[in-house]
């Protein structure tokens, strides 16, 4: 068990070195995203902006004009919603090389309640044009992103969690852009990222013990989206699944009927937060039990599109 | 002296020559907003000393290199003025105006705000307000780490420090001690809705700044000595990021547009523009 969120804080002491021009800046929250190590291993090379995010995008941006290779850290909601024109403006319109990595997604933050819970980030996000999005199943799939991410020249948006996940047998060889094919069934097909991923995993042995066999997909790269994948699964199930720790708008499940509807058009069933905010509860488990982001819903909603 | 490294060392300023410069850079601003129709006459024409003091003077620049890496930086904060920059830089030898299309047409590298992947010149697009100061502040603070020299200068409109985001920068520039950064005020007193103290107040701007930690610079902004001096003056400071609020006419040199806030938007008529080219022939400034 580890969270993304201190995976993403090793990998940035761990690559300080190897980058030289790697340079960290946060929002008066690296206790929380962890970018606290690097701060105190490399502190001329982190820049604490304060509790204003619209600054700490838009000075990310003039790190990256000067050659540096800003990764900046903030909660999502404020980081993708608050700073979102500076993000749109002065970073993906400009093609800078900003790496957004931005904690505490979806209901993840259970406590806080609502007004922390982003339930629209990757909506924002993938609308923007240029910008990469991504949202790793596991500590150990974050480090894998991260640095494949560091690699490219493109600004990139990755989507952490706040709590401790499992980490997940993944029999695939991480391809930013691909998407990791975790069962290969035929009768359905189930779309997970962040931490669906193991709620369909789940859902697929329900599944198999009822004689159904699940396609299961880690869809890990959310821009650019994995295409030939999506189709093939239109082709060769009877439909779709999506399920995010998101809204059911404009998310994964928007993004994959997008791609299905167009070319090879099934069935699309988007599970999510429906037409909701989220709430305050003490663990995340609660509120993805009462928001339908469970097995037992997707296993429910697999048998009902089988016998459409 | 209170800088202790090595300064680019320039001659006594040419003030005729700039002078010159500047009607002819009010000529091509009008030209070419006219010509098309469309684009922001007055806060154009109020920064062209400004423009011209760090183009031809202050800067250390080559517009054989753009993106020489040691070089200063510029950001026009306030896009919409952009005809102005377009003019300057052109003057200035970094692209020929004979080879671009028209301001804001289609396929025209001369976009409504500048675009740095479509002019040389340009180091940072922009046009949405209030932004302009944080991306000066990261470049800076890039230099800084660096240990590089160069200067940040960012112009920013009186009515865009109505934005929360300047004061962002101002505060974080002066927590992070960012003296490579010189911001300029384009103190014109007007803004789209009419006079700044009447649409959102900005009085008492000098305070405020210093409030926040920088060091305040006050000047007549169409006086290119006192610019001059004043940018000399501000690359000297240490410490603290520097402004300077530049006071000036919005619609300078063009009498019929001075001080009139209608004129931010509205392109002159042929009209208009013939009597603005021939007032400035004369000299009027």
């Amino acid at each position: 068990m580890q969270s993304t969120k201190s995976a993403y804080g090793e990998f940035l002491v761990e690559t300080a070195s190897k980058h030289p021009d790697v340079v960290v800046l946060d929002a008066d929250t690296s206790h929380s995203t962890q970018t606290l190590d690097f701060a105190k291993k490399f502190p001329e090379r982190f820049f604490n902006m304060g509790c204003a995010e619209q600054n700490l995008l838009a000075t990310a941006a003039g790190f990256a004009h000067a050659g540096k290779i800003p990764f900046v850290s903030c909660f999502s909601l404020f980081g993708s919603g608050r700073a979102w024109e500076q993000i749109r403006n002065y970073i993906a319109f400009e093609k800078l090389n900003v790496k957004m990595v931005f904690t505490h997604a979806g209901l993840s933050n259970a406590p806080d309640g609502s007004s922390h819970q982003s339930l629209e980030d990757i909506a924002l996000m993938r609308v923007i044009s240029n910008l990469i999005v991504g949202v790793p199943c596991d500590a150990e799939e974050t480090h894998l992103m991260l640095s494949a991410i560091i690699e490219t020249l493109e600004p990139t948006y990755i989507r952490l969690r706040r709590i401790e996940e499992e980490i997940l047998e993944k029999p695939y060889d991480f391809n930013l852009g691909k998407a990791g094919i975790m069962k290969d069934g035929s009768d359905i097909t189930l779309v997970g990222t962040g931490m669906t991923v193991p709620i369909i995993l789940q859902a697929e042995n329900q599944l198999k013990n009822n004689g159904i066999s699940a396609r299961v997909i880690n869809l890990h790269t959310i821009q650019p989206i994995d295409e030939p994948v999506l189709i093939k699964a239109a082709r060769e199930t009877t439909g779709i699944i999506t399920i995010e720790n998101h809204s059911t708008t404009g998310g994964l499940g928007g993004a994959v009927t997008e791609v299905v509807s167009s070319k090879n058009p099934c069935l699309v069933k988007r599970i999510g937060v429906n037409n909701s905010f989220g709430e305050s509860a003490l663990t995340v488990h609660e509120l993805f039990n009462k928001y339908g982001l469970t097995a037992d819903n997707v296993v429910a909603n697999a048998k009902a599109m089988l016998k459409k | 002296m209170e800088q202790d490294e090595v300064t680019v060392l320039k001659d006594k300023p040419d003030l005729d020559l700039l002078k010159s410069k500047a009607i002819a850079i009010r000529r091509q601003i009008l030209e070419m907003i006219s010509r098309v129709g469309s684009g922001h006459p007055g806060g154009s024409l109020s920064c062209v000393e400004i423009l011209i003091a760090l183009y031809f003077h202050i800067m250390n620049i080559n517009p054989n290199k753009p993106r020489w890496e040691d070089r200063d930086r510029f950001i026009l904060s306030k896009g919409h003025a952009a005809p102005a920059l377009y003019a300057t830089l052109a003057e200035r030898g970094f692209y020929s105006m004979e080879d671009q299309k028209d301001l804001r047409s289609i396929g025209s590298n001369l976009q409504g705000h500048p675009d740095r992947h479509r002019l040389p010149g340009v180091d940072v697009s922009t046009g949405s307000l209030g932004n302009g100061l944080s991306v000066g502040l990261g470049i800076t603070l890039a230099g800084m780490l660096n240990k590089q020299n160069y200067k940040t200068y960012v112009l920013l409109g009186d009515g865009e420090c109505n934005e929360g985001l300047i004061w962002e920068a101002a505060m974080a520039a002066s927590h992070h001690r960012a003296e490579n950064l010189i911001a300029v005020i384009d103190r014109n007193g007007l803004q789209i809705d009419g006079p700044t103290e009447q649409v959102m107040g900005l009085e008492p701007l000098a305070r405020k700044w210093e409030s926040f930690g920088w060091n305040v610079l006050q000047v007549d902004g169409h006086d290119l000595q006192g610019l001059i001096s004043a940018f000399d003056k501000a690359k000297l400071h240490r410490h603290q990021p520097s402004v300077i609020i530049a006071h000036l006419i919005k619609g300078s040199g063009v009498s019929y547009m001075e001080w009139v806030a209608d004129f931010h938007g509205k392109p002159p008529n042929d009209d208009e523009l013939l009597s603005a080219l021939e007032e400035l022939s004369k000299g009027y400034k």
